[in-house]
């Protein structure tokens, strides 16, 4: 018989020993994403136009440039979250499954360093 | 569960996806962006394209449903609105919401910064 309180174990713990990590950072990106997508929305039709001067100056702006850096990520991650549950429901078969969340990991890291990188390259060299 | 209350986890489900392949096509755009003005302006040809434009309203279809949807996943963490009765008004309105959020942004984006 275990001392431990049913409470005590299914806090924050579960086979995995990561419990509700993945629920909880699920909800963590959502709340963020809410502002941060809008604002992106928002910003991208409120620009005169999508020439490329236009866009550079929007860009070069340090509020844009940290926002859009925050939402690549956030985004990012929100969707490597998302796409992840989707895989353990439809993708059957440990060896395919463990493949397909490697290559999901591996392409969403590889969008967020991509995406961030460009907004600092075209932050950086609108800097004074 | 109940036939819309299914339809509109998967529907939720479903866009999330498509807006995964968005953030795909934000990241080809940032980096033409940081490319130069000509690399960006040949991106820029086929971001008008009559597919991309189709791309577009697929994104917007699907950000202004996975917004809604997601704020009324984010009520029900807070305990709120589980009752089945209540859960097939959110469902409509979600739906509701969504569609004219569609339409707004639509008209905005096509007839406003895109045909500019």
């Amino acid at each position: 018989m275990s001392l431990r309180s049913p409470l005590r174990r299914v806090l924050g713990l579960g086979s995995a020993q990561s419990g509700v990590h993945h629920w909880w950072e699920q909800r963590l990106t959502s709340v963020a994403l809410v502002p941060l997508s809008i604002w992106f929305v928002v910003s991208l039709l409120a620009l005169p136009s999508l020439g490329h001067a236009t866009v550079v100056a929007w860009m070069g702006q340090s509020s844009t440039a940290l926002l859009l850096v925050i939402f690549v990520l956030v985004a990012a991650r929100h969707s490597q979250l998302g796409v992840q549950v989707v895989v353990e429901d439809y993708v059957h078969g440990t060896g395919a499954r463990t493949l397909t969340l490697v290559l999901v990991s591996f392409a969403h890291v590889l969008i967020a360093a991509a995406g961030v990188f460009a907004v600092l390259r075209v932050a950086f060299r609108a800097a004074p | 569960m109940s036939r819309y209350t299914l339809a509109t986890s998967i529907f939720n489900r479903f866009t999330g996806v498509g807006l995964s392949l968005g953030l795909l096509l934000l990241t080809y755009w940032l980096m033409a962006v940081a490319a130069g003005a000509r690399d960006y302006a040949r991106a820029l040809t086929l971001l008008s394209s009559a597919g991309a434009k189709l791309v577009y309203a697929l994104l917007i279809v699907a950000f202004c449903y996975h917004l809604v949807a997601g704020i009324r996943h984010l009520v029900w963490d807070t305990g709120r609105g589980l009752e089945r009765a209540q859960s097939q008004r959110s469902a409509y309105l979600v739906v509701a919401v969504s569609i004219v959020l569609m339409l707004v942004l639509a008209w905005l984006w096509f007839a406003g910064v895109h045909a500019r």
